[in-house]
């Protein structure tokens, strides 16, 4: 009887991480961020309008806010969109965008060899017009929304992919890191009762 | 020489090496592929190391995504400015993780991975000793119980018939 028990156990654990491996939601490419925990990187960005101020996260402090990082060329964010367009009406919490290469993304450009003033005017300024009208076409559930146009900010923040949205508290501290499109149930089941449990404190 | 044709051998072979010369001194010289050697190899050896997050079976060195292409970017604008491998490391970790490094490094957390192997082999040579020592044990105290060997009774049946044989000779 022993002599069956012991392959039959080890057959149960090899189950067991076979089962874990095929949990729903799981994916085993998702990197955890190791901001979690840390202050959100400081940055001070141009915002897709033009007429307002450069945007900072130091501005945000004693709030509790998304950032959301978003592009006119990525198709997930086009899946995410509706789920962040309710939650903006819902008020629950301040969704803050920051485009992620809006130009250089985009297969079709060739960064400039030499970035030069003027070059990098141009490139801000074809990015303003394609977010721009990719907000209204799809509908803006932004406060405002930041222009990386090199994606400096977005090393600094650890982005791999587009789009992955942050929750940061009063403190200025990253708590979570979505990566990958907000779904209603991720909203519902992590994101807002951290945004709840963020405000109280 | 052919009446035939016009040229010879050898006048064709001079033609095909006239042809070749011409194609030789179009060619340039190969462009260096960075401005910098010293640094380029720096960089490559430093993300050789590393694993790109976008696909992540690639090392960040040989990846064409375009992350790995900014992430190399950065790298050498940080060589350029003086920084020491293990700063530029620090950098990539504190904004990927451990997870971008090929050689995870030795830490609480990563114990099992580093030591799990010797565990596995020393749990194995533990069974190996025991069940020697079994099989040793029952071996001394005689045939019994060892598979394959003969009982004492098969013992006298197979004397016996050799017994039997010899005696037929």
């Amino acid at each position: 009887m022993k002599r069956f028990m012991i392959p039959l156990f080890l057959f149960v654990v090899l189950l067991g991480f076979l089962a874990w491996g095929l949990k729903p939601g799981y994916d085993p490419h998702e990197v955890p961020s190791p901001l979690i925990g840390k202050p959100a990187p400081a940055f001070l960005l141009k915002q897709v309008d033009s007429n307002a101020a450069d945007f900072s996260p130091e501005q945000m402090k004693g709030k509790v806010w998304l950032l959301n990082v978003w592009s006119s060329w990525c198709v997930s964010c086009r899946e995410e969109h509706p789920v962040l367009l309710s939650l903006s009406k819902t008020g629950a919490v301040p969704i803050y965008g920051l485009n992620y290469k809006e130009v250089r993304g985009d297969g079709g450009f060739k960064e400039p060899d030499v970035e030069t003033p003027e070059s990098n005017a141009a490139e801000l300024a074809l990015g303003r017009r394609r977010a721009e009208a990719w907000l209204s076409q799809h509908g803006n559930p932004y406060v405002l929304t930041a222009m990386d146009i090199t994606g400096r900010v977005g090393i600094d923040y650890g982005v791999y992919g587009v789009p992955e949205t942050y929750v940061i508290d009063k403190a200025g501290i990253i708590r979570y890191k979505r990566i990958g499109p907000v779904t209603q149930e991720s909203l519902e089941k992590k994101i807002l009762p951290l945004v709840k449990e963020l405000e109280k404190s | 020489m052919n009446k035939a044709s016009p040229f010879g051998i050898r006048q064709i072979l001079a033609l095909f090496l006239l042809l070749l010369i011409a194609t030789l001194s179009l060619a340039k010289e190969a462009a260096p592929l960075a401005e910098d050697e010293v640094v380029e190899k720096r960089m490559v050896a430093i993300s050789d190391e590393m694993r790109c997050l976008v696909c992540q079976n690639e090392s960040l060195s040989g990846s064409h995504a375009e992350l790995a292409q900014d992430l190399r970017r950065e790298i050498r604008t940080m060589i350029k400015e003086g920084k020491s491998d293990s700063e530029i490391k620090a950098f990539m970790v504190n904004r990927y993780g451990d997870f971008v490094l090929y050689r995870p490094p030795m830490k609480a957390t990563t114990y099992l991975l580093w030591f799990g192997p010797f565990l596995f082999l020393a749990a194995a040579i533990l069974v190996l000793v025991n069940y020697l020592r079994r099989r040793g044990a029952r071996l001394d105290q005689g045939a019994e119980g060892v598979e394959g060997a003969l009982s004492a009774q098969e013992q006298q049946r197979a004397d016996a018939l050799l017994k039997q044989v010899e005696a037929k000779r």
